[in-house]
């Protein structure tokens, strides 16, 4: 392809993966308001179009007018970049996570993928760890103490298991022999999943995947009964609701990488033996891929409504002497399953 | 090869500009109205107390070392972890020891800072 074929494909699909994670932000704030009611037997949203359908627009609407309050106490400049960094770092990481095989539209080979890079999972971590910056800019910029508090406890909580993260990792590249997301998913072939063949290393990611996205049980920094609103306290208007997004950006980015990582990306096992058209196997793969991100995000909601938040200490004992050591060992464990079974 | 990255800062350039419209669209739709008292600090109600850029407790401080030195370790790992199989299928277990003995030093490494009570949290 030359370089403008590439520029265009590009931008059409940056276009099309940034509409649809915006709304799918815009409905997971609706499904977790839906779901979270049905746990305590309420109705949720239902007023605002068919079954409070068209809530999350209202809401989007209703910051969007909302006055824009920066306390005097604030560092204007940082008090301003901090929703800008969590924003840009929600919005750049899905590049790398393929949703398909390749597929021939239009005589074009093309990629389900923004960006095909060797660099992908390093590209992943380096845009994640820069999301630390923004929740702790937003903290200590606001010149309030609840969201220094919040914003020191949560850089704390997300430094300390990025370590998790980074080792868990480690024993998914020992599998595929490659950082190339889609190599990653092209080597859980056949049901060889990550998850089976690695579960402490699977446990250990999406823990700590939890703990990354400030979800409850590790919510924290935000912990409403002590932290009143934690490094977004002294946000309001459109850049309250940036914070709010960049989160349920980045939970969705997670649960995207979970199944890229562990799940088998788009794979079924043994689809391809059932003699289906090339054209309806894609189409299956990608809803299949589909499918389990949405079944991440619905086990994102369900755990909140299911385990009461841990203490400080508890949160740092759990990532430095539970999930750092057990990420430490699923590496010698996957090494030695490369050794022994030479998969 | 390089054209690969091309998608990349497309994706980063969207992102800059959405992420700006987003922080910035406050101030164009809302209305604006500051004063003295809707721009205080909130405290629960109260005038705010004192600075809040006081001292931190140095755990945090700790915590944040401790990243540094065990992240630099995860970078280390990475370039192994890829070529494992291929250095595996040369040279046996001799791609498996090296990496092996630096686990052990690590992990010596985070047993000392467990004895000190450098993960302690009162």
């Amino acid at each position: 392809m030359t370089i403008w074929e590439i520029i265009i494909t590009s931008v059409i699909k940056i276009a099309i993966a940034l509409t649809s994670l915006l709304l799918s932000v815009a409905y997971m704030v609706y499904f977790e308001r839906k779901i979270s009611a049905w746990a305590q037997n309420r109705l949720g949203p239902n007023r605002v179009g068919y079954r409070g359908l068209l809530q999350p627009f209202a809401d989007v609407f209703k910051l969007l007018f909302k006055e824009d309050i920066v306390p005097d106490a604030a560092n204007k400049t940082l008090h301003t970049m901090a929703p800008f960094i969590s924003l840009f770092v929600a919005f750049a990481t899905y590049a790398v996570v393929p949703i398909g095989p390749e597929v021939n539209l239009f005589g074009y080979q093309i990629k389900l993928v923004v960006a095909d890079v060797n660099i992908g999972i390093l590209y992943v971590l380096a845009l994640t760890s820069l999301g630390v910056y923004g929740i702790t800019l937003a903290g200590w910029s606001s010149g309030s103490k609840y969201s220094l508090l919040g914003g020191i406890r949560s850089s704390a909580q997300m430094i300390s298991y990025e370590v998790s993260i980074g080792f868990s990792i480690g024993g998914v590249l020992l599998m595929a022999g490659s950082l190339r997301p889609i190599d990653i998913v092209n080597a859980q072939y056949g049901g060889m999943w990550n998850a089976i063949l690695q579960p402490i290393g699977f446990i250990t990611f999406v823990v700590s995947a939890f703990a990354e996205t400030n979800r409850l049980p590790f919510d924290l920094p935000e912990a409403e009964p002590e932290l009143v609103g934690g490094y977004h306290t002294e946000y309001s208007s459109f850049k309250f609701a940036g914070f709010f997004l960049a989160e349920y950006a980045n939970m969705i980015i997670a649960s995207l990488l979970i199944v890229t990582l562990y799940l088998g990306g788009w794979q079924i096992p043994y689809v391809d033996k059932l003699g289906l058209s090339e054209g309806l196997t894609v189409v299956l793969q990608i809803a299949s891929f589909l499918l389990k991100t949405a079944f991440m995000l619905f086990v994102f909601i369900w755990v909140r409504w299911s385990i009461p938040r841990f203490r400080y200490d508890q949160l740092m004992n759990l990532g430095w002497k539970v999930m750092f050591p057990l990420a430490l060992l699923n590496i010698v464990w996957v090494a030695m399953l490369i050794m022994i079974f030479k998969l | 090869m390089l054209l690969d990255y091309l998608p990349i800062f497309l994706v980063l350039a969207f992102s800059v500009i959405v992420s700006l419209a987003i922080v910035f669209s406050s101030r164009l739709f809302g209305p604006y109205r500051p004063n003295k008292i809707k721009n205080l600090s909130y405290e629960s109600g109260k005038d705010p107390v004192g600075s809040t850029h006081e001292r931190i407790s140095v755990k945090y401080y700790l915590v944040a070392m401790l990243f540094i030195i065990f992240d630099i370790e995860v970078i280390y790992v990475y370039p192994w972890a890829v070529e494992f199989r291929n250095m595996f299928h040369s040279n046996g277990l001799f791609a498996f020891m090296p990496m092996f003995i630096f686990l052990i030093v690590l992990e010596l490494g985070y047993l000392y800072i467990l004895m000190k009570g450098g993960l302690k949290w009162d």
